[in-house]
This record gives structure tokens, C-alpha cells and sequence, in this order.
């Protein structure tokens, strides 16, 4: 079990572990996103969604069991990377200029990776750990995207998730070593278009239930 | 067409390792359009010699772009605005009459400044020397490609291999890590069958020893590859962390 701890304890490990977890969230969100288009069908489909969804029961809670375990591994060592990395450099330039490697969602990683959980706090606050007693999981959306602010909150965190994972889907790929000059350029392409899909996708849930109720 | 140019510089001096260094600013007089980086602060030395100052100290040696020895951050770039080149192979005329320049030293906790402008960069040596050894038969001298190599995977060894240690993966990199220097020289070798058998225990003992120096971790920001004289990619990164893996894992 040493080796284990050691390679995880590594550089190269702990990329790994941010690149593993950061991709499982990446699946998780195109699965949830498909699950929310139901709304744009109206009541009734996303209702039936949510019952079906329910319906799987002891997978329900594996797969939230999961996601947590990942999120802690993902943020914990987020964090631990995001210190070490400053002491990494403890005296900093004078001036800085970028030699068009970084991009703004590389420069903002760690920040928008806060904005985030934050964001999911509040998310699960609204929507999961909710008395659902009496109502449909539609109204509780309908009765939380009636607020402005809400609407404001949740394209606002959307976006962000977009930029995180405007960097997030092809860093896993390079940190996993699956780099290859046929690829790549593919995999960049890809991880720009996903963003934009999670970020529309997502942004334009609130927008629409506002409008539509 | 030679030009004439009067530059205001900002130098990072530091009497010592232990001193607190500070940014003086110096006036550099008639510096000629075709001098090299270098050569200007050799004209600005020669003048604060006459002056009774002290020279600023820096590091170069064969001033053609091979050794590795040279490098500074000259405004927030490591070797300055040109791609591919060292700071010895950058040329006064990219810059215009009346521009201010600061030049700085390579900042990592892992290269300490030992004067002015010149760090320590012996961490990158120990990463070399914890890579070990590669497996040659003495005696006779062996016939020409007794061992097949493609000229394909020559190739991406060789570019792996032109990396010349200056350090400026370090310096460029918004984490100071060390990864794109490592990479390459864990590739030089992982890639051709001499550097085969002991691949496994290479990978784990250069990036142990990386870890150790105290370089940051690599965030895939892609600023090393832009600032490396020697145009090294970062697939040798991704090469590296399959290298590890394999030899975590598998061996």
C-alpha cells in the first residue's frame, strides 16, 4: 500500500487524481444536463424525469456517494495544489506577461473551482435538501427561478463552470498522457465546444422557466 | 538599417544570496540596433565600472544560443519577446528608441539568486543525476545501426534532447514547476531502446527528486513551451506522465 500512497502523494499523482475526479464531473454534467432538457419539454416530462430518476434508488445513492467522495479528492487537492504552488515561488516578478500559453479559464482555475463549490452548496441547498412534501420538483424549480436573483446566481455560476471547464477537459486529457498530434488538436476543440454546450445549456434553463411561467 | 538607441533599464541587484536585492534604474546611452541583449549590458557594465559601481552580474557563456548559461526575464518574459531564441540571440533592434526594460532574475523557490541576476540553477542537475544511468556495451566499438531506431522516434528524441537546462520552463511557468525540463530529459532516453531497460526506475527517481526541490506542480498552462528557446513541447509532459504511470502501476 506504500507505492500506492506514494504515487498519489506525487506531482504527477495528485494531477492524476484532479484529471480522474475532474473528468467522472464532466460525465456527470452531461448526464445532468440531458436530464434537464426535460424541462424545455415542460411539467409533465420533467416530472416523470425526476420520478424515473428516483426510481433507480440504491444506484441514486452510489452514484452521490461517489460524486462526494471524487468532489472532496477534487477540491482537497485542488487546494493543496493551489498553495504549494504559490510557495513554489515566494519571490514574484515585477512584471508579468504571458506568452500565449494561458488562457482565462487556466489563469482563473482554483478561483472559479471556489466559485463553484460555493455555487453547488447553494445549488443542493435549493433544490436537493428541500422539503418535498406536497409539491413536484417542477414547482420548486418554477417557485426558485421566479426570483431575479436566482436567475442572476445560477448563469452567473453557470458561466463560470463553463470557463473551468473550458481548461478542465483537455488538462485531464494531457495529464492522463493521451497526447497525440492526430488528437489533440481535437481534444482542444472539443473541450472549448463542451464548455459552450454546458454553458447555454445550462444557462438558459432559468431564462426559459422565467419566461415560460 | 543600424540604429541608435537610448534605453532607461530597471536591473533586479542583490548583493548576495542572504541580501535584500531592489531594482535600480540605469540609463543605457548609443546602444546600436545590432547589438545582442548581452552585449548591451556589457556597454552598460563598461560604464559603471568607469563610475566606480559595481557590474551586474549575470549568467552567459557561449553567447550562441547552445550553452544554456544565459537567461534573464526582460519585461515579464523569460529570454525576452522572441520565440525560440536565448537571451543571447535577442537582438537590440526589437526594441524602439526610449523604451524602458526590466530585466529581472528567474524567480523559483527551487533557484535561489546568488547575485543580481544570476540564481542556482544545481536543482536541475540533481534531477539530471537522479535519472542514473543507461545500459552500453563496452568493448568494440558497435556496428552502425546494430540497434534499429526509426527516424521518426530519433527525431522526437532529439527534440527532446535539444533542451538546454537554462531554466526558463521554471521561470516562465505560473507555478515555477519543473515538469517541461523533466519531461524532456525522462523522453530523451524513454524513447530510444538504450534508455529502455531502466525506464521504470528513471521516471520515479527524476520526478521523486523533482518534487523534493521544491518546484511547483504543473497546471497544463502551456507558458513553458511558448518560452523555451528550444521550442520543446509539452507532449513530452504527456509522455513523462505516462512514463510514471506505467512505472508506478505496472512495474
Amino acid at each position: 500500500m506504500n507505492w500506492l500512497i506514494t504515487t498519489f502523494a506525487s506531482s504527477i499523482g495528485k494531477k492524476l487524481m484532479m484529471a480522474v475526479t475532474g473528468l467522472s464531473f464532466c460525465a456527470f454534467l452531461t448526464a445532468h444536463l440531458i436530464g434537464n432538457l426535460t424541462l424545455y419539454a415542460g411539467r409533465d416530462a420533467f416530472n416523470s424525469y425526476a420520478e424515473h430518476l428516483h426510481s433507480l434508488g440504491p444506484l441514486i445513492t452510489v452514484a452521490e456517494t461517489g460524486l462526494l467522495f471524487f468532489g472532496i479528492i477534487h477540491v482537497l487537492t485542488g487546494l493543496f495544489l493551489f498553495f504549494q504552488n504559490i510557495a513554489a515561488r515566494p519571490a514574484r516578478y515585477e512584471v508579468n506577461k504571458n506568452a500565449g500559453g494561458r488562457t482565462i479559464g487556466s489563469a482563473t482555475m482554483p478561483y472559479t473551482g471556489l466559485i463553484l463549490i460555493a455555487f453547488i452548496t447553494f445549488h443542493l441547498i435549493n433544490f436537493h435538501f428541500i422539503d418535498k412534501t406536497g409539491t413536484t420538483i417542477f414547482q420548486i424549480v418554477r417557485d426558485a427561478f421566479a426570483k431575479p436573483s436566482y436567475i442572476a446566481i445560477y448563469v452567473m455560476a453557470v458561466v463560470t463552470a463553463a470557463f473551468h471547464v473550458s481548461h478542465g477537459l483537455w488538462s485531464a486529457f494531457q495529464t492522463l498522457g493521451i497526447n497525440h498530434p492526430k488528437y489533440m488538436p481535437l481534444i482542444r476543440k472539443a473541450g472549448i465546444a463542451f464548455s459552450i454546450l454546458i454553458g447555454i445549456g445550462f444557462g438558459f434553463i432559468p431564462v426559459f422557466i422565467s419566461l415560460t411561467t | 538599417m543600424t540604429k541608435t538607441l537610448n534605453l532607461t533599464l530597471k536591473v533586479w541587484r542583490q548583493k548576495g544570496q542572504n541580501s535584500k536585492g531592489s531594482f535600480e534604474t540605469y540609463n543605457a546611452k548609443g546602444i546600436s540596433s545590432d547589438m545582442s541583449f548581452l552585449e548591451m549590458i556589457d556597454v552598460i557594465n563598461e560604464q559603471l565600472t568607469i563610475d566606480g559601481i559595481e557590474p551586474i552580474a549575470f549568467d552567459h557563456d557561449c553567447r550562441e544560443g547552445i550553452c544554456g548559461m544565459c537567461g534573464t526575464v526582460v519585461n515579464g518574459r523569460p529570454h525576452g519577446p522572441e520565440k525560440g531564441t536565448t537571451l543571447c540571440q535577442l537582438h537590440m533592434r526589437h526594441f524602439s528608441d526610449g523604451d524602458t526594460i526590466v530585466v529581472e532574475p528567474w524567480r523559483s523557490r527551487a533557484f535561489k539568486v546568488i547575485k543580481d541576476l544570476v540564481v542556482d540553477r544545481s536543482a536541475l542537475d540533481k534531477i539530471i543525476q537522479a535519472g542514473g544511468y543507461i545500459s552500453v556495451n563496452t568493448g568494440g566499438a558497435p556496428d552502425a545501426n546494430a540497434i534499429l531506431v526509426s527516424q521518426e522516434t530519433a527525431e522526437k528524441a532529439m527534440d527532446a534532447a535539444a533542451c538546454i537546462g537554462c531554466g526558463a520552463c521554471v521561470a516562465a511557468c505560473p507555478n515555477a514547476s519543473a515538469m517541461l525540463f523533466t519531461s524532456a530529459k525522462i523522453s530523451q532516453l524513454a524513447l530510444l531502446p538504450q534508455g529502455k531497460p531502466e525506464a521504470a526506475k528513471r521516471a520515479m527517481e527524476m520526478v521523486r527528486t523533482m518534487d523534493g526541490l521544491g518546484f511547483g506542480n504543473c497546471t497544463n498552462e502551456r507558458e513553458c513551451e511558448a518560452e523555451c528557446p528550444k521550442e520543446i513541447s509539452i507532449v513530452n509532459i504527456a509522455r513523462m506522465n505516462r512514463e510514471f504511470f506505467k512505472a508506478a502501476f505496472l512495474s
